[in-house]
């Protein structure tokens, strides 16, 4: 406040001295002007500081109504320890101790209760002191797409008790606490982290706080304690965590790697005898004297002592075994190292088990097997090594890295729950999605398909009526053809009238596009009403009728691939470093024409809906590479090759000397060499495959009477 | 004013501001000020508000720590909570692990003999299809002592009291078991349990112990995690083995059926389990939603109707049951009086996706079948929102769920001895020996049944998801050849050429000659060179001694069945096996292409002679034909490449009834490998170019020129076709060829020149 007394007096000054030369004035101007605009900010400064800490500086966009967690400004409640509790419900299952119409909305939301300090009213005691990792759950619950700062709307309730560490805490005040929140409701919809539970002599699998009804997401659980589709397993955390840079398996001089501090005598009497026998496959290390927790001391003298957790990547296999309590942190600190754990827990509930497959990543014995342990690990092949320590990778960077990953993993476990509709399959959860190569074919029933169906021919055409009808009446006769289906690419001219077309024996539709797009042909139209779709240029006129039948009946033994007829070749060139598409009649191919090819009515859909990148309005724009691109999105989804029919090369007939032909053109062929550098590129690999065969029917060329032969009229070029 | 003054008064206000601006928070009220003052060093990086606090682990860790180390340790170890004696069973607590060390075989009590209880009681239809399918399986033995796991005898699959098939006396008639031993490692397969009115499904009415139980319709706080089975509910008719398969024979996208979400069923109006069904006409509407019931059922149900019966008697009548579910893309299988329905099969088989409608069932399996990817929950107190969910649903997400229906259909349910098989290998991957199977196994074809897990422990050397994963089968082949006749051997005979030819191909990795004939074997010497690449030749008819290293004596009791060329030898290191009979006459082109073609198809058998089966109806059986006919549904191993996972199961998993059949026939064979290929891949083998001859016409005494040979084949089929219980060859119309196959261009340009000259 001096500084405005300060002002004052210097405005009075200024005054007294205005008739000074006009240099001191304007420069006195501009020392006014500047001082006004300090005195404003000093002035907007003092008003924020003296503002209230809700919509502060810092906060001013925040909902006036979230919470913040602030450490030092925590209030305090008093509890009343006598009142009523309830212990914890051991039948509960998701079906009736979740109130599942609190949980009508379209997301799972969560409410955090603000910070509280609870107080016991006689003894003044507090329930429970806010530790580092908990703070770190609730800011990444606050953080999270699940926070809502409504109780109202809110599925699921976090209180801000810290109930982590069962040892740091009153159990009974706890519960006390629990049982005072505002929404607690006999626990329902409530959510508790817990990593460490029980306390000697019992060491209880589940906190022993009276939690009623609510929801644990426990570190420590037996398959007793767990209420299987009710709690949730999470890790223990541990804070000694270190970064570690991937370790090939070849580095990895041990077999087994046993660091554990706490396993119970009679198991660590059992390793020993083992480290006697297999002192070189074996790393048994045990607490230093200086009780260090961040140490490792050998048991035998030999070695110098090693820094945990890093000591771990020295061995393929690290040993969690059974101690006073079922979950230890050494899991996450193992998983941390892409050491794979060797779970020696008789009924562990392990992290995340309902989502997580951890039979690609971990190894359970017995605890009374141990004695095998090493046995049971030589067995294992060195590509299974290799594969399960990618796997302990992945999980470890996809689900345990932090605590906030640990935290939204176990709410989108319970969120599946509730949402199942929503919830990731098996698969999901568990395949590594960095392996570009790793595919999942949507077509995978494993049955041939129906011959009875038929297939619908679609005809992509601009104007070219005259060649269009003698299609059509060629098409007509394919035993196999169920209907046909004309796209009429022009805008400007409307298709001929129905009337006009060619009377032929099965269904004709055509349909008039909006746009002139080359992307018409692959789009999925309700009209199709078959599984397989024949697309098919309208000058295509020279495949006979056995041919495209004989098609047919190969695109039914191979369903999910393209089957076509003349084919074309991708070639790395080592000059250029480019791909290069090639024509030529090789040996390979890799690619059929979609001039006319067969293949399923879901790659339409894919190819409309799910084509990656820009690639399909790169076509339409360019009116080139359609067909270079079906061919990509279905290797890439399928690791399948295309499948080439009949020795057929060329659409061309020999009568047809068309000079314009579109695919003649230089320019063309080189435009369809950088649409395959173009579309690799967006595909960040080469999913394409070449091939060394084609099919043909069974007594193609066969020295056998035509008339006998299903398939006479096939051969030609 | 003086500049002095001035330059003083600017600095000062600006030191001022700036003093406000960064260090105002000292201004504040004193609670606020270590807020701002975290955020202020959040921001130059410094400490985060959660690094000022406590570790959650704290000090206790050491103090357990020095608890374990100190004398105390020994009364820890004793203590109550390491040595669980919890009232459920656990495999660890209830299960006897020493008696699965070897193998896991399966012993069934004799029937009941007459004795006080009365006469031994029938055992029902059911039942009885369980014991058999146990019987005829690998997994049965007659002798108690080698036996993991004991079934009994006495048919516990229907405990409710008011059935007709309901059993007495259960707890005396168990008492009475020699090896009962309080239910250890025993099996109890049940149906049905509970009566009216709770039909509560704990209340066998006998008490099971430590028995595993392999039951119908549990909830989840009925089933001892991880120690018992949930297995489906099926009806009396239910097949024993194959079945029918699935109903979805065409895998339209969209689907385009008539109705969204059928079910058609009865109503209980009172009692248990009656509320959902009852509320089912508020999803009715007639045109995309169907959902009919009826208060029909009983005999008095009369007495008990509400009003709405009638009006529900009249929709009901309107639909067809088999309509509805062939018309219907998704089926909604709620709750009857107990958790589990019939529907839930009929629904899975039909491809009519299941929306569950029963809080707290544990599905079929649900251990290891991930059933998010066939069926979707609903929740009975949120009956309403059912249309909705559904409508919600898209379009590829019905595609794939309902493939995945048929998948697991046909791989686990289909008929009494699947399920029976699953529930096994269930517990089967709980022994500590026995390597366990990925989910990702579980969940896609062929499924665990035909994935055994001893042969590899990784994905990568099985034929069937490498594909998914990107992988591709490991290069070269091990080629195998057969002999049998062992034909007067002249430095020119077949075998030898045969050697040679191999031998030049650029992906062979190791010759394998075995040695089936009478004759002795000819010296190391007289066999022509082979180069880098190894023969071995193991002698299967134990008189003569083998020339290379390995195993030698395969021979079981009598004569060694011709089975043996599918032995899983351990010199077979290559994934690709080309088998070959000793007179086979290719030429290295041929090898390698159809080794090409095989690599793009790993899980088939792909190869030159093919056969055909058909079906007969003047003999009302299968025909078995090598005439040149214009498809093929069998590619003989006597030229063919597959993949070395096959001779494993060929060994170790097919039913001994057709090995012995193959035994006593010293044939059939490679009928029987086609049968195991198609019944695992359901798809056809492959034929590779023109070539139909494959055997050097001149050998003499071939046992395929006998007319007998023919004959015997075609009634092999029959019985391969009885003991599958369906017939799993499929039929093919293609062949594959080389690229440039007999096109008009230069024969320079072409690949496989060779082949070209071959005509069939």
């Amino acid at each position: 406040m001096t500084k405005i007394k300060n002002l004052l007096s210097f405005v009075t000054q200024s005054r007294a001295i205005s008739h000074t030369n006009p240099r001191e004035q304007i420069l006195n101007c501009l020392t006014y002007g500047l001082l006004v605009i300090v005195a404003l900010c000093a002035g907007f400064l003092l008003w924020d500081l003296s503002s209230s800490p809700r919509d502060g500086f810092f906060h001013g966009k925040r909902d006036s109504q979230t919470l913040i967690l602030d450490l030092e400004h925590i209030q305090e409640v008093a509890v009343n320890a006598e009142a009523e509790q309830r212990a914890r419900n051991v039948n509960c299952t998701f079906w009736d101790c979740l109130n599942i119409y609190k949980c009508e909305h379209d997301r799972l939301k969560v409410y955090i209760y603000p910070l509280q300090e609870f107080v016991d009213e006689q003894s003044y005691k507090t329930a429970t002191t806010l530790s580092s990792e908990y703070f770190q759950i609730l800011e990444a619950v606050l953080k999270s797409r699940y926070y809502t700062s409504n109780p109202n709307e809110a599925c699921l309730f976090l209180p801000s008790l810290d109930l982590l560490n069962q040892n740091v805490f009153d159990k009974h005040l706890a519960g006390a606490a629990l049982a005072s929140l505002d929404f607690w409701d006999r626990g329902a919809n409530h959510i508790i982290f817990n990593m460490l539970p029980g306390g000697a002599p019992s060491y209880n699998p589940v906190l022993d706080v009276n939690t009623d009804n609510a929801i644990i997401f426990g570190g420590g659980f037996d398959s007793w304690s767990y209420r299987p589709g009710f709690d949730v397993a999470i890790p223990v955390w541990s804070p000694r965590l270190v970064r570690q840079h991937a370790h090939a398996t070849a580095q990895r001089k041990f077999l087994l790697v046993v660091a554990q501090l706490n396993i119970l005598p009679r198991f660590l009497r059992t390793l020993r005898e083992i480290s006697l026998a297999n002192s070189e496959q074996l790393l048994l290390l045990g607490a230093c004297e200086s009780l260090d927790l961040k140490m490792r001391c050998p048991l035998s003298q030999h070695h110098k002592s090693l820094e945990y957790p890093r000591l771990l990547s020295r061995g393929k296999f690290c040993l969690l075994g059974r101690s006073l309590r079922m979950g230890q942190p050494d899991l996450v600190e193992i998983m941390s190292q892409h050491c794979i754990p060797v779970i020696a827990v008789d009924n562990y509930v392990l992290p995340f088990e309902d989502v997580i497959d951890w039979s690609l990543a971990s190894v359970r014995i017995r605890e009374n097997e141990l004695h095998s342990v090493m046995q049971k690990l030589k067995a294992i092949s060195s590509v299974k090594i290799v594969e399960m320590q990618k796997q302990v990778q992945w999980l470890f960077s996809k689900y345990f890295k932090d605590l906030k990953t640990v935290t939204l993993t176990a709410l989108e476990v319970l969120e599946s729950r509730i949402f199942p509709l929503r919830a990731r399959s098996s698969r999901q959860w568990n395949t590594i999605d960095t392996n570009a190569r790793s595919t999942f074919n949507p077509l995978f029933l494993p049955s041939l398909a129906p011959k009875s169906q038929g297939f619908t021919a679609v005809i992509l055409t601009y104007d070219r009526v005259e060649s269009l009808f003698l299609l059509i009446q060629k098409l007509a006769v394919v035993p196999s053809l169920q209907s046909i289906l004309v796209i009429w690419n022009n805008q400007k001219k409307s298709p001929p009238h129905l009337s006009t077309f060619p009377s032929i024996s099965k269904p004709l539709k055509i349909r008039q596009t909006k746009e002139n797009k080359l992307s018409n042909r692959f789009y999925p139209y309700p009209e199709i009403e078959t599984e397989a779709i024949l697309t098919i240029d309208d000058d295509i006129i020279m495949l006979t009728t056995d041919e495209l039948d004989f098609g047919y009946e190969v695109w039914r033994e191979f369903p999910d691939h393209i089957v076509g007829f003349p084919s074309r070749i991708h070639v790395w060139e080592n000059v250029t470093m480019r791909w290069h598409y090639e024509s030529e009649w090789t040996n390979q191919i890799s690619m059929v024409l979609t001039g006319a090819a067969f293949h399923h009515k879901y790659w339409s859909h894919m190819y409309t809906h799910a084509m990656p990148g820009d690639i399909k309005d790169w076509v339409d724009e360019h009116m080139n590479c359609e067909d270079i691109a079906m061919n990509f999105l279905v290797a890439n989804i399928t690791n399948n090759p295309p499948i080439k029919v009949t020795p057929r090369k060329k659409f061309k007939c020999p009568e047809c000397t068309n000079t314009e032909m579109l695919s003649a053109d230089l320019n063309h062929m080189r435009e369809r060499s950088a649409c395959i550098d173009r579309f690799s590129k967006i595909y960040g690999r080469m999913p394409l495959r070449t091939v060394e065969f084609r099919a043909d029917p069974v007594l193609f060329r066969d020295n056998f009477p035509d008339k006998l032969k299903r398939y006479n009229d096939i051969g030609s070029l | 004013m003086q500049a002095k003054k001035r330059y003083i008064l600017v600095f000062v206000s600006c030191a001022f501001l700036a003093y406000a601006y960064f260090g105002g928070y000292r201004l504040k009220v004193s609670p606020l000020r270590p807020r701002r003052a975290q955020h202020e060093s959040a921001k130059d990086g410094g400490v985060q508000p959660h690094e000022q606090l406590p570790s959650f682990l704290g000090s206790p860790d050491l103090q357990e720590l020095k608890l374990l180390q100190s004398n105390q340790s020994k009364s820890l170890e004793s203590s109550k909570h390491l040595l669980p004696r919890k009232p459920d069973c656990r495999m660890e607590t209830c299960f006897d692990f020493t008696r699965c060390y070897d193998r896991f075989l399966v012993y069934i009590y004799p029937p009941e003999p007459l004795n006080s209880l009365g006469a031994a009681p029938p055992t029902s239809a059911n039942y009885q299809k369980i014991l058999t399918a146990i019987q005829e399986s690998r997994y049965y033995t007659s002798d108690p002592t080698a036996a993991c796991l004991f079934v009994l005898g006495i048919d516990t699959l229907d405990r409710d009291s008011l059935s007709e098939d309901y059993v007495r006396n259960v707890p005396s008639r168990l008492a009475r078991l020699p090896y009962w031993n309080n239910g250890r490692n025993h099996i109890i397969f049940n149906l049905y349990s509970g009566t009216w009115p709770d039909y509560a499904e704990n209340s066998l009415g006998f008490d099971a112990g430590e028995a595993i139980l392999a039951k119908a319709s549990m909830g989840v706080l009925q089933l001892r995690h991880g120690f018992d089975v949930s297995i489906p509910l099926f009806h009396k008719q239910f097949p024993l083995r194959a079945g029918a398969t699935g109903s979805v024979q065409s895998n339209n996208f969209p689907a385009n059926k008539k109705y969204l979400l059928a079910f058609k069923g009865k109503r209980y109006v009172h009692g248990i389990g009656s509320e959902t069904r009852n509320s089912l006409f508020h999803l009715h509407n007639g045109r995309d939603m169907v959902l009919v019931t009826t208060c029909r059922h009983g005999k008095s149900w009369r007495e008990l109707q509400d009003n709405r019966c009638d009006e529900d008697n009249r929709e009901y009548d309107r639909y067809d049951y088999e309509t509805l579910l062939q018309n219907s893309t998704f089926c909604l299988v709620p709750r009857g009086r107990r958790l589990g329905s019939f529907r839930f099969l009929e629904a899975l088989q039909a491809g009519c996706i299941p929306v569950l409608l029963s809080n707290a069932w544990v599905l079929p399996f649900e251990s290891k079948i991930d059933w998010k990817q066939a069926a979707i929950w609903a929740d009975e107190r949120l009956l309403l929102q059912v249309p909705d969910i559904v409508r919600s649903i898209p379009a590829e997400r019905i595609f794939a769920l309902r493939q995945q229906t048929q998948v697991l259909w046909e791989r686990y349910f289909g008929s009494i001895e699947k399920i029976v098989f699953t529930t096994f290998e269930i517990i089967r991957e709980r022994l500590p020996d026995y390597p366990v199977r990925s989910s990702l196994v579980w969940n896609s074809s062929p499924g665990a049944l035909l994935t055994l897990p001893t042969f590899a422990d990784s994905s990568r050397y099985m034929p069937f998801l490498l594909n998914s994963m990107g992988a591709e089968p490991r290069h070269n082949y091990t080629a195998v050849i057969y002999v049998q006749i062992g034909a007067a051997l002249g430095p020119n005979a077949a075998l030898y050429k045969l050697v040679r030819t191999i031998t030049k191909s650029q992906f062979v990795e190791r010759i394998l000659v075995l040695w089936a004939a009478d004759r002795p074997l000819p010296l190391k010497k007289r066999w022509p060179p082979t180069s880098h690449i190894p023969l071995h030749v193991i002698s299967l008819g134990g008189s003569t001694r083998s020339q290379g290293a390995g195993p030698t004596s395969q021979t079981t009791e009598g004569r060694p069945s011709i089975s043996q060329r599918f032995l899983p030898y351990e010199e077979i290191q290559t994934d690709a096996v080309l088998s070959l009979d000793e007179d086979a006459i290719l030429n290295t082109d041929e090898l390698d292409f159809a080794y090409t073609v095989w690599r793009d198809f790993p899980e088939r058998i792909v190869g030159y002679p093919a056969r055909a089966h058909f079906w007969d109806d003047s003999k009302n059986a299968w025909g078995y034909t090598s005439k040149w006919t214009n498809y093929y549904s069998i590619v003989l191993t006597g030229a063919a490449f597959y993949h070395r996972y096959y001779n494993y199961l060929y060994t170790n998993w097919l039913s001994l009834l057709l090995l012995k059949t193959v035994q006593q026939s010293s044939n059939c064979e490679d009928i029987l490998m086609n049968l195991l290929v198609s019944h695992v891949t359901r798809k056809p083998p492959i034929k590779v170019t023109q070539r139909k001859g494959y055997k050097d016409r001149e050998t003499g005494r071939s046992p395929w020129n006998d007319p007998d040979h023919f004959i015997q084949r075609q009634s092999c089929l029959n019985t391969f076709a009885a003991v599958f219980g369906y017939m799993p060859l499929i039929r093919s119309n293609l062949r594959m060829d080389p690229m440039l196959y007999r096109d008009p261009v230069s024969n320079l340009r072409k690949k496989y020149r060779q082949i070209e000259l071959v005509g069939s």
